[in-house]
């Protein structure tokens, strides 16, 4: 077996590993046996059942969609931006979803209407930026897009920003900390139902336009050279890791780090090809949210925002990787 | 092949050369010489299509550039850009494969019949010993040959290279114009660029003297590139000596 399958075989094996360990481990803890006989559809206690459908289920199953999605979407913009620092958040998709979320607490909505507002925010947001940037003619089309994305997110920061301010601060203000740190915790069946197609609608270009997405990886000229037309291409990949990454954040929050930290780690394994990298960068995005979700709700008696883990666990994470790994970007 | 005709080209807003007017046949070897800045690469990018003509007219195979997509234009213009370096680390042969693009689907990866062809492309320019190695870690003139191999896997009928020399060794400058001269002979036109009028004796059949923008001679080379030429084009004094058997070599006065 050859380094990049042990890959994927590890990176597979870990997922299922992860999955069982967290359906078990909580406040309730579940057994292996108890685990198999649901599977089996033998008879288990009515808590049992409860615990592992009703209230991990959703949320271990939240926890792989959205650590795929947003690994899935930072993967595309790394190659595209020819930039391995980038997180799919450069271009406001998190921001604008963020503001929309900020506004729907700050008008009193329900969660439906705030995870809405926070979707179309996302989307908004991007769009905004990329109607500007690809008006912005005589630079380079990608420079243009992400000082836009910079210029436009700023803006969009200082809205928060103003919304937190004259928000209540005993009862809204708590919420949209809570917002913006991110959490798996509320997330219901029913969110997941909406935000998993949506996710699999931005996957679908991508996997297709596995081969034609190295191309992005070169500069401009050569791209167009060699028969891309990359203007296109670009949009549709944009458009396609907005929805992925505009899904995931409505239902989550914001959730930082997994999708700058884990397309890096799959590049270091497999190399640059897309079609490679993106199921393992999808495979341990997944089991990465996964880790940080059940230690969110293990590790302390209250819950840890998993965006202050991901962080926690990122850093040397990748700190150790870019010592490890000799082979540059 | 390729026909330009009062060519005005440049950036947005910023016309940088006017009245450029050639025509290359099939098999013709034309190299164009002129001094940093003088407009080269942006000659160049314009009649691959890649920047807006200014005015005047590009036709490729007989079709206004204009009228054609992007793909159209791969499958008969290859380009060689100068060397770059902030490529992600994608091995030699992914590399090459890239040239296979307008040959596929939209949807499609390359297949057996690509990877055949940028197999012998790479062992035709002698690097196939290279093709498991990242383009991030190879030198500078094995990624100009890489470049190269990944134009030819285009199988064009025009190859445009920009400074394809420029890196290269003494050795490597040799066999890339051993490389031009052999292709032209299999029918191919090619396009180059150089900083050395002595690669334009060694394998064109024709130069192209561009001064700020501006056709100042074109012609056979030892017709065109004179002393008095290149002290325009470069502003130093060069003796152009007759070497006999119609061989020719610049010689630059320096010092002495």
């Amino acid at each position: 077996m050859n380094s990049r399958t042990l890959s994927y075989v590890l990176a597979a094996g870990a997922l299922v590993g992860l999955t069982v360990l967290a359906f078990a481990v909580g406040r309730y803890p579940i057994s292996l046996s108890e685990m198999t006989s649901l599977l089996l559809g033998q008879p288990v206690g009515a808590n049992v059942e409860t615990v592992v459908l009703q209230v991990r289920g959703p949320r271990v199953l939240a926890a792989l969609v959205v650590g795929a999605s947003l690994a899935a979407a930072g993967t595309a913009y790394q190659g595209m931006f020819r930039n391995p620092l980038v997180s799919p958040d450069i271009l406001g998709v998190s921001t604008g979803a963020a503001l929309g979320a900020v506004l729907g607490i700050f008008l009193s909505l329900g969660v439906f209407f705030i995870q809405l507002l926070a979707f179309a925010g996302g989307l908004v947001a991007v769009g905004l930026v990329y109607f500007i940037g690809s008006r912005l003619r005589g630079h380079d089309p990608l420079l243009a897009l992400v000082l836009t994305g910079v210029v436009i997110g700023t803006l969009l920061g200082s809205a928060i920003a103003l919304l937190k301010y004259l928000a209540d601060p005993y009862n809204q203000l708590p919420a949209i900390t809570y917002w913006l740190l991110g959490s798996l915790a509320a997330i219901t069946p029913r969110d997941l139902g909406v935000a998993a197609p949506l996710a699999l609608l931005g996957l679908a270009p991508m996997l297709l336009l596995r081969w034609r997405m190295n191309l992005l990886a070169l500069p401009d000229d050569e791209a167009r050279a060699l028969g891309v037309d990359t203007r296109k291409l670009r949009t549709l990949v944009v458009a396609a890791a907005t929805l992925m990454t505009a899904a995931a954040v409505a239902v989550s929050g914001i959730i930082g780090w997994v999708g700058l930290l884990i397309p890096h780690a799959a590049r270091l394994l497999v190399g640059p090809d897309f079609g490679r990298l993106l199921p393992l960068a999808m495979l341990l995005g997944a089991a990465f949210l996964l880790a940080v979700d059940t230690l969110c709700r293990t590790i302390a008696t209250i819950e840890v925002p998993p965006g202050v883990l991901t962080a926690l666990i990122g850093t040397p994470f990748f700190l150790w990787l870019f010592a490890l790994a000799r082979r540059s970007w | 092949m390729l026909s330009v005709e009062s060519l005005a080209f440049g950036f947005p807003g910023r016309t940088i050369g006017r009245d450029v007017s050639f025509a290359l046949e099939a098999g013709e070897v034309m190299c164009v010489l002129g001094p940093n800045g003088g407009g080269k690469t942006t000659l160049f990018r314009t009649v691959l299509g890649l920047l807006a003509r200014h005015a005047g007219a590009i036709r490729l195979q007989g079709q206004e550039i204009e009228t054609l997509s992007r793909t159209e234009i791969a499958r008969r213009v290859g380009y060689v850009p100068q060397g770059h370096t902030g490529y992600f680390a994608f091995t030699v042969r992914e590399f090459v494969l890239m040239g296979r693009t307008a040959h596929l689907g939209i949807f499609s990866a390359p297949g057996r019949k690509d990877l055949a062809i940028a197999s012998r492309v790479l062992e035709s320019l002698g690097i196939a010993h290279l093709a498991d190695k990242p383009v991030t870690e190879i030198s500078g003139g094995e990624r100009q040959l890489a470049l190269v191999a990944r134009a030819l896997a285009q199988e064009p009928k025009l190859l445009v290279l920009d400074e394809p020399t420029a890196s290269l060794d003494f050795g490597n400058q040799v066999r890339v114009l051993q490389r031009i001269s052999a292709l032209a002979g299999s029918g191919m036109s090619i396009l180059f660029s150089s900083h050395d009028p002595d690669h334009a004796f060694l394998c064109a059949r024709r130069a192209l003297l561009l001064a700020e923008g501006r056709v100042l001679e074109i012609g056979a080379p030892r017709a065109v590139i004179r002393p008095d030429t290149l002290e325009h084009l470069y502003g130093v004094s060069v003796k152009v000596i007759d070497l006999g058997g119609g061989a020719h070599t610049c010689l630059p006065a320096v010092g002495r």
